[in-house]
């Protein structure tokens, strides 16, 4: 690092605030001044090109239409499920689901295949990107945000994608919490806050106590697949059977034109929340289809949805033992919150008119940027107590379960469990962990099952397992197993019920690797870019001081020639050579950099306020 | 008895509950793994234990009825499942008119829900019965009673739910 950078304080590795969204991703950092989105709106679409080239974000939104069989969106409805679980969404989205991916999804985009957290990582990758463009230094932590009603291997999933992209995810932190840390930090409230997030594919419900700057989840609600998706999905086939009636031609077989139509649907959808009627509006070859919707019917149309948000909500209030008239504020998270029957049906039922002062596309990235620099240490008094969203339980006999951790118990949260032989000489013990409330296994979420290994054969009841059961702050459990009568650590074969394995994680990290071997040059050259990028701005801030004209004429002419230098190269694609100009610079600006220094020094001894 | 040192309290059945909760929230500021993030991974392990300990205390004894079962527990009493004698031919009557309703026999239904809102009552009371026990000491005499008083709620209790059940899977019918 050359001593300009360190002179100025070109910033330390940064820990950037993700929030992964069905429809849309955005990418935010803590500064100085507070949480702050980096560029803009990525949208969460992947998009496959016939070299094998993959795009992410806008450019891949723009191929949905012209490309819709080697594009996806709202692959987030898939993480962390099989495909025994998804049948539904099977019937309204367009996933090409792989043949033979029972435990871990695959899906085909054009010629290549991909699960879930890979493609989630690419939208990962972009954002990344985009942070390190906007802050000129490399980005490789990374706190994201899932639904507050995300089961263990749903946030599983979404941590693998962030490995998968390069990035340590630090935490994985709830959307509506991170909602409410965006809204309270700068307001230092104490009470009771509810938080109603509906998105593009999932609906959460959490309500805290504010306290001091704690933020404590009191409980939590959810559905992870009702979102704005369920509203298009709606409007898109009453306007496909409309079309049919009208045309005669039943367009639902033909992808480009079902894109094409959602899209309209989304825009019609969008305007009904600012104007009293819109029109779905699709022109398709020669043909034009146009049908005004009114408000009226819009919300006749979309009453069971909302109507579906209500009893979670309901439930929420009961478990954390709080009446309507005690919630304080509720705040509205998510593009959904924008539809007018939402917002007054939160209203109805929390007797309060919720706050929306913040962009509620925005207000999750931001608070994931706050949880940044708490765990950055950035952040001093503020601190998140989180929940986890359902029950813990083993199976135990009859297929019945036995609960261990309950709903709502603040994380990190544990349990321990002893275990025997059944019978004599048993050396092995299965444990099937499950999710949910219900009593049946079967009516609960299979999480994995763990083979206690290597007891040594002994009378029925005289073995002596203890098994800890530990969910982390990430909300995703832990298991461990010791031995009691020797004491050692008892090892253990985990199969998890859905979702990647380790050694599948890793194979694909090894993987993008190699994928990112091959446009490395690309990237050193982008990547020189952003430093030079970074050297002339500083360069050009420091040429503001007052101390730049008490240099040599000479001192100034070099800077002004190196700066020119790197500005001649700036565009070739020849890394080592754009190095070698910033060197250039670097050198050139080290007695303004010094003089700087010193003036700052001599302000300060003074007493002087200096602005870091 | 491990949940009371997390919370640094001294091992009794009557706590305080405005000063049980500011010595979770001030050893949660302490403990919590985000305070660690940057920490080795020794430390790191070790705050995530704390707080899950913590965690599992503040939950377990800020609940009297909880905290009463962790205490006896760690005492070496045993919780015993035998049915309250006195609640007997209540129960028993209990018992016929859920097996009326569940075959169909609709006139069973109001004499269900008085016994369960009976049941309910009981409940009620007996968690102030419990408080007031609290209040003296932990001698094994009043272990024991606690002990009598935790097992007759339980029974309550699983009555209640079972009770719910059959009047629910009837209505949902």
């Amino acid at each position: 690092m050359s001593t300009l950078q360190i002179d100025f304080g070109r910033a330390k590795p940064s820990i950037v605030g993700i929030d992964l969204g069905t429809t849309n991703s955005l990418v935010s950092v803590m500064d100085l001044t507070g949480p702050r989105i980096l560029s803009g709106i990525v949208p969460s679409v992947v998009s496959v090109q016939p070299s094998g080239e993959v795009v992410a974000g806008a450019e891949a939104r723009e191929l949905l239409l012209t490309q819709p069989e080697r594009t996806v969106y709202s692959v987030k409805r898939l993480m962390g499920r099989g495909v025994a679980d998804i049948q539904e969404e099977l019937k309204l989205f367009p996933f090409q689901v792989v043949e033979g991916s029972e435990s871990v999804l695959k899906l085909r985009l054009g010629d290549a295949v991909m699960t879930p957290p890979e493609i989630s990582a690419h939208v990962l990758r972009k954002l990344k990107q985009d942070a390190e463009e906007v802050l000129g230094g490399p980005v490789e932590q990374a706190v994201i945000t899932v639904p507050a009603y995300f089961n263990d291997a749903q946030r599983q999933a979404t941590k693998d994608a962030g490995r998968i992209a390069g990035l340590e995810v630090l935490r994985l932190v709830n959307e509506p919490t991170a909602a409410a840390l965006a809204y309270g930090l700068d307001k230092r409230k104490q009470g009771i806050v509810a938080v109603y997030d509906l998105g593009g594919g999932t609906f959460d419900i959490s309500i805290l106590r504010l306290h001091d700057g704690i933020f404590e989840v009191l409980a939590t609600n959810g559905d992870t697949h009702l979102g704005g998706d369920d509203i298009d999905n709606l409007l898109l086939r009453i306007a496909l059977e409309d079309i049919q009636s009208e045309w005669g031609e039943d367009l639902s077989g033909n992808p480009r034109a079902v894109q094409a139509l959602r899209r309209a649907v989304i825009e019609a959808k969008e305007a009904l929340s600012f104007a009293p009627s819109a029109t779905i509006d699709l022109e398709y070859g020669d043909k034009r289809y146009q049908r005004q919707i009114g408000l009226d019917i819009f919300n006749k149309l979309i009453e069971p949805i909302v109507e579906r948000t209500m009893g979670p909500c309901r439930s929420c209030l009961k478990d954390a033992d709080v009446s309507v008239e005690q919630i304080d504020e509720v705040v509205l998270v998510g593009g959904s919150t924008r539809i007018p029957l939402v917002r007054s049906a939160v209203e109805k039922l929390f007797k309060a008119r919720p706050h929306t002062e913040l962009n509620p596309d925005e207000v999750v990235a931001l608070g994931a940027a706050v949880q940044a620099g708490i765990l950055g240490g950035d952040v001093q008094d503020a601190l998140l107590l989180d929940v986890t969203p359902l029950s813990l339980g083993i199976e135990t006999m009859g297929g019945l379960v036995s609960k261990l951790i309950h709903r709502n118990s603040t994380i990190p949260a544990s349990e321990t469990e002893l275990f025997t032989n059944g019978v004599d000489g048993q050396t092995n013990v299965l444990i099937h962990v499950v999710q949910g409330e219900r009593e049946l296994v079967k009516d609960n979420r299979s999480l994995a099952r763990f083979e206690l290994k290597g007891i040594p054969p002994m009378p029925a009841g005289m073995a002596r397992v203890q098994v800890r059961f530990l969910i982390d702050a990430n909300g995703i459990l832990n298991v461990a197993a010791k031995d009691l009568r020797t004491g050692l650590e008892q090892s253990m074969d985990v199969k998890p019920s859905y979702g990647l394995t380790d050694e599948q994680v890793e194979a694909m990290i090894l993987e993008s690797y190699e994928k990112a071997e091959e446009d490395l040059k690309e990237r050193q050259v982008r990547e020189a870019r952003v430093e030079a990028d970074a050297v002339m701005g500083a360069t050009a801030k420091a040429r503001e001081d007052e101390v730049y004209m008490t240099l040599p004429e000479s001192e100034r002419d070099e800077i002004d020639r190196t700066i020119n230098e790197l500005l001649a190269v700036y565009h070739s694609d020849d890394h080592l050579l754009i190095r070698a100009k910033i060197d250039g610079v670097d050198q050139a600006t080290q007695g303004l950099a010094e003089a700087i220094m010193n003036s700052a020094v001599g302000k300060a001894l003074k007493g002087t306020h200096i602005d870091a | 008895m491990q949940y009371y040192d997390a919370l640094g309290l001294e091992p009794s059945l009557s706590l305080d509950a405005e000063d049980l909760k500011s010595r979770f929230y001030e050893r949660s500021r302490q403990w919590h793994p985000d305070r660690f993030s940057r920490a080795s991974a020794a430390e790191q392990d070790k705050a995530l234990e704390m707080t899950a300990v913590l965690n599992d205390a503040f939950r377990t004894l800020r609940d009297p009825v909880a905290r009463a079962e962790y205490f006896l527990k760690e005492s070496g009493v045993e919780l015993g499942k035998a049915a309250p004698p006195e609640l007997l031919e209540e129960v028993f009557e209990l018992n016929m008119a859920l097996e009326e309703l569940k075959g169909g026999d609709e006139s069973a239904r109001p004499q269900l829900l008085t016994a369960r809102d009976r049941f309910q009552g009981m409940l009620a009371s007996s968690d102030a019965d419990l408080v007031e026990l609290f209040g003296r000491g932990s001698g094994p005499a009043v272990l024991d009673e606690v002990r009598g008083a935790l097992n007759r709620r339980r029974y309550i209790s699983n009555l209640v739910r079972e009770v719910e059940k059959v009047l629910h899977v009837d209505a949902a019918n």
